[in-house]
């Protein structure tokens, strides 16, 4: 088995009497999609937050591409090669579509130190992220302002700005959280598409996503990782069923 | 679609720069100095505001303490002339210069703040500067000196024709506004729009936005001493009073009338603030009541400043 691309060990995090996340291991291999899922408030977004640098652990190392990253700020671990969207909606509200797609490209296309040269009509720039906008089906409306998209469309460009940069890894967190139905679909078979080229940390609430697309499932409940395992071993877990899979009715911690 | 829509905005913008540029010979024919003189500080303003809007327009840094730099630059005047060293060449690049290291010294810092603590830390950054001049005696302590002779560019420029100086002037609106016009569009620009709009965003794309935006603080900073060489020269005098919170508070009048974040907005802002000055301090001695008022308006009812009601009216048309 190759050496997994992300590997988390220990981590662990407590505000207050609450642990938050405590001692997780979880490891994404190469071209993988490992779906991280748990009933409200088992720690999930506050794993992401710290994979990406957002909060800092209390103990326990992060390593990403052979490094240890677990001291990195966001901007550094993004550098490596590790993209993320966001649960709630976070994209550039006063610039265009493209331009938010054009941001998450030039991001990995070396320094920005470059103070002549337009960037919109800069085709290094434009066509990867034309090709990001083209892949989630939001080409058609690149100009608009990104403030005036629908919810789904939100979510498509939250999507768009992940793939635009070269990164190895997705940290995806409930990317088709207010998506209708087709447009969730759409989303399922672009996200397996992408399998060959990115690793994806995927959590998700739908379990139908989860299941037709996970490799392996990590399954969280009050910040612990309850079990680990390919989707058939976590669908026939006693401590999942029980934890969590609709057996009981899972309580929002 | 763009196309036939009328373009106000670029009609405006022709028709100030033309106005300014011809304004010389029409002071001349009309026997008019006077106006040539104002023209003269609306446009060495409106540099200055074109630099601050850098900062605060595109990149959402609310500096009350850009009135620091129009002193740091006129000090860079005086303070060689004092010495009998009138060179342009060394004048400049030392307003420039000094104006870029205090904005590195003082950005490292005031950028580590946000929202109402950045506004205030830049004050008091600029407060420091006008008291530690107010203190040195040696350079007229508050009352300032006096300079006798603009910087020298010999054989090149006659800086005291006022009509080659006039147009030294000119040509630094231009190159201020070209400037800033290619930066905001760049690479660069787009990180310092980006980071304005949603920096925690741009950090997890992997943009250091600290450090770009100490970049445009430093660039701002330095074209703002640019200014204020131009304003040294154009009042033959220096004092800290130039760099009083009160200028700094003009000069962000001036971005926010005109339309923050727009290119020309600035010296449309600079323009009409000067006029208004002008006109109301001659009507009635309460006249910074009722500029207040204008300003307040104008915050509650025209977010986009003159620059957006131009905008709003080439839609509607």
């Amino acid at each position: 088995m190759n050496t997994p691309v992300l590997e988390v060990r220990e981590l662990s995090k407590r505000f207050g009497g609450i642990n938050a996340t405590d001692r997780v291991d979880l490891d994404v291999h190469e071209g993988e999609i490992l779906a991280v899922i748990g009933p409200n408030g088992a720690g999930k977004t506050t794993l992401i937050a710290q994979l990406a640098g957002m909060l800092a652990p209390d103990s326990g190392r992060i390593r990403f591409a052979g490094r240890d990253i677990t001291g990195l700020p966001p901007h550094a671990r993004a550098r490596l090669g590790m993209a993320r969207s966001f649960q709630i909606t976070s994209i550039f509200d006063a610039l265009s579509v493209l331009d938010n797609t054009l941001l998450a490209v030039q991001a990995h296309a070396g320094h920005s130190y470059r103070f002549w040269r337009r960037a919109r009509r800069d085709k290094k720039l434009t066509e990867p992220a034309m090709a990001a906008l083209q892949q989630v089906g939001l080409a058609d409306k690149a100009a608009a302002n990104a403030r005036g998209l629908s919810h789904g469309e939100h979510r498509q460009l939250e999507i768009a700005m992940a793939l635009a940069g070269t990164s190895k890894l997705l940290l995806l967190d409930e990317p088709m959280a207010g998506m209708g139905g087709e447009e969730s679909a759409r989303m399922v078979d672009l996200l397996r598409a992408l399998k060959s080229s990115k690793s994806i940390l995927l959590i998700e609430h739908d379990m139908d996503v989860v299941f037709a697309l996970a490799d392996r499932i990590t399954v969280m409940v009050d910040g612990k990782a309850i079990a680990s395992g390919a989707p058939e071993e976590i669908r026939a877990d006693e401590n999942v069923r029980r934890a969590y899979l609709g057996v009981e009715t899972p309580g929002d911690a | 679609m763009q196309l036939s829509r009328p373009p106000v905005r670029l009609g405006v913008r022709l028709l100030v720069l033309l106005t300014f540029a011809i304004l010389p010979g029409l002071t001349a024919a009309f026997d008019q100095p006077f106006l040539l003189d104002l023209a003269l500080r609306m446009m060495i303003l409106a540099t200055a505001a074109v630099s601050l809007n850098l900062i605060l327009g595109y990149g959402g840094m609310i500096s009350f303490g850009h009135a620091a730099y129009i002193g740091i630059g006129a000090y860079a005047v005086g303070i060689p002339a004092y010495y009998g060293e009138y060179s342009g060449y060394v004048q400049l690049p030392l307003a420039i210069g000094a104006g870029a290291l205090f904005a590195l010294i003082t950005g490292f810092i005031c950028l580590r703040t946000k929202g109402v603590y950045f506004i205030m830390i830049t004050l008091a950054f600029a407060q420091m500067a006008y008291f530690a001049f107010v203190s040195i005696e040696e350079y007229g302590g508050d009352d300032g000196l006096v300079i006798n002779l603009r910087s020298k560019f010999t054989g090149v420029i006659d800086m005291e024709s006022t009509h080659e100086f006039y147009y030294v002037v000119l040509v630094f609106l231009v190159g201020a506004l070209y400037l800033v016009s290619r930066i905001v569009n760049a690479r660069f620009g787009m990180v310092i729009q980006g980071a304005k709009d949603n920096e925690p965003r741009m950090q997890s794309l992997g943009f250091d936005t600290f450090r770009y935006r100490l970049a445009c603080y430093v660039i701002a900073g330095a074209m703002a001493a640019a200014a204020g060489w131009l304003m040294g020269n154009y009042n033959y005098f220096f004092s800290p009073e130039m760099m009083s919170w009160t200028h700094s508070g003009e000069l962000i009048f001036m971005v926010v009338l005109g339309g923050a974040g727009s290119l020309f907005g600035p010296v449309l802002g600079a323009i009409v603030l000067i006029i208004l000055e002008e006109v109301l301090s001659g009507a009635t001695v309460y006249w910074p009541l009722i500029l207040g008022a204008i300003l307040i308006s104008v915050v509650l009812f025209a977010r986009g400043g003159l620059e957006g009601a131009l905008a709003m009216l080439e839609r509607r048309k």
